[in-house]
């Protein structure tokens, strides 16, 4: 009974933002509001509970603070009660540093919160060039060095090089130069057309999701 | 000429109706549908294949329940293939929802007759780990140490009370890592890591719509094999010999397809008649 219940809310839900294909109505508004406030409702929570929890008020031993008994012992209780250090001390400047970032919503001292932004965005930059020069630059370039002895190599290194023909714009693309750029254009041209191709299965996969919980799940039309 | 006319302006809800039946009449048909299978799929196939009974498997579910049409599929293909070749499964997320799609495509699996009787045993041949915020920063952090990374398992049992997770330190200690992505975090930022930094042995299965980005690292051998979409999900199942979803969704698939290019066909054959008609009045 509780499932049946469920998945005819589901459905209904399902129907309504369906229902926008036809035109735009209130039951559409409505379940689009739903699923937003509940998103961001349950993401919240979800981030509580599996970050700000667990990784600071955990580990600093805040929750002990606040008489949690079943949690162990946090860094600042190991600090202060045993005079041992523990690296999970270092949660403490994440904490500072998240806090930080809140003050963003007090305007006049709002500009504090750009210290933390410059520390994200210093390490996440920092990390990603190593990574993605390594793995998608480096990488991809080695394998596109290859010897001309089949069809595919050939179409993989003409591919490549009229593709950055066509992505150099320091000199004009006329005579040879341009028609190199056109066959790169070609290339590109394909790739955006796979992928467009990928992007209508991977649609018409969300829709079949869907029809399958209505007439499978919901109905039990189709075992 | 007046036919074409018409049809330049046809309402898109006309398109809409017909690939919604292109869609919902293949789920009452009962019509095979040929699969082929491709050269990334039977390769991350083989992958699994060639793993010794006992070897860990590092299963990451990336996804959420919109993908799952995709997704779940595949999921429940690999868990099969890993525990009737007596694989260990270890299971995560860096997707909020994603252990709760691993704890789905595992109810799945032990409601079958075949695991009634012999339904893998918790915290030895498999365990959830649970979901850990911070994207690809947690398989960055997986290369020094899983176990502190993952501290709980999904049910709160601490990870050195597991049978399973005892010797597991990093990344050397896992045999093949299997990513089921459907955006970020997911294979990108794994193959970033994992493969690139930390030399772990990895396969995918992506969403459609990603899998195009995915190919040039099947292709450069940072990932084993790559099963795209519903298509790969199809063929995996084909190559199991597990019949699911995958296989059940390829034919409202396959009509929904031919109703798209159809309408291509004809949107376009309506463009030129018309535009031609333009050009001689």
């Amino acid at each position: 009974m509780d499932s049946f219940f469920s998945h005819t809310l589901a459905a209904i839900l399902t129907i309504g933002i369906i229902s926008f294909l036809y035109k735009d109505n209130p039951l559409y508004k409505f379940c689009e509001s739903l699923f937003i406030g509940v998103s961001a409702g349950y993401w919240f929570v979800q981030q509580y509970y599996a970050n700000l929890l667990p990784k600071l008020f955990d580990n600093l031993g805040i929750t002990r603070m606040l008489g949690a008994e079943n949690v162990p012992e946090g860094a600042l209780q190991k600090l202060f009660l045993h005079g041992e250090w523990s690296e999970d001390l270092l949660y403490l400047i994440a904490g500072i540093l998240g806090v930080m970032m809140l003050l963003r919503l007090v305007s006049r001292i709002g500009w504090i919160s750009r210290w933390p932004m410059a520390f994200i965005v210093g390490s996440i930059s920092g990390l990603y060039f190593i990574t993605y020069f390594q793995s998608n630059a480096m990488r991809q370039m080695q394998n596109t060095i290859l010897p001309l002895n089949s069809f595919n190599n050939l179409v993989l290194i003409v591919g490549t090089v009229t593709g950055i023909i066509y992505f150099y714009f320091s000199k004009e693309h006329k005579g040879l130069f341009g028609a190199a750029a056109r066959v790169g254009v070609y290339f590109l041209m394909v790739t955006f057309g796979a992928s467009f191709g990928y992007t209508v299965m991977s649609r018409m996969s969300l829709l079949i999701g869907r029809v399958d919980f209505l007439f499978g799940t919901w109905l039990g039309l189709v075992k | 000429m007046e036919f074409f006319e018409k049809l330049m302006s046809i309402d898109r809800r006309v398109i809409f109706f017909f690939v919604g039946v292109a869609l919902i009449v293949p789920f009452f048909l009962d019509i095979g549908q040929k699969i082929e299978i491709s050269p990334e799929v039977q390769a991350l196939y083989d992958a699994f294949m060639e793993l010794p009974p006992g070897s860990k498997v590092l299963m990451t579910f990336d996804y959420d329940p919109p993908s799952a049409p995709e997704l779940q599929p595949q999921a429940i293909t690999a868990l099969r293939l890993c525990f009737d070749r007596n694989l260990k499964v270890i299971m995560i997320g860096l997707w909020p929802m994603g252990p709760m799609q691993a704890n789905l495509a595992l109810g799945t699996i032990f409601s079958e007759k075949k695991y009634l009787d012999k339904e893998p045993v918790y915290g030895v041949d498999y365990v959830n780990l649970g979901y850990s915020p911070g994207n690809e920063l947690v398989i960055q952090r997986m290369g020094s140490s899983i176990p502190a990374t993952f501290p709980r398992d999904f049910q709160g049992t601490p990870v050195e009370e597991i049978p399973l997770m005892q010797g597991i330190v990093n990344f050397s200690n896992i045999d093949f890592v299997f990513n089921l992505s459907a955006g970020y975090p997911g294979t990108v930022e794994w193959v970033q890591f994992a493969v690139d930094r930390f030399h772990a042995r990895m396969g995918a299965a992506n969403t459609a719509v990603q899998a195009p980005l995915v190919y040039p690292y099947v292709h450069a051998g940072q990932l084993t094999g790559l099963s795209g979409g519903m298509k790969g999900a199809a063929e995996f199942e084909k190559l199991t010999g597990f019949i699911g979803k995958g296989t059940k969704f390829m034919l409202s698939q396959s009509f929904a397809h031919v109703i798209v290019i159809l309408f291509i066909i004809i949107g376009n054959t309506a463009y030129f008649v018309t535009r031609g008609r333009e050009k001689r009045s």
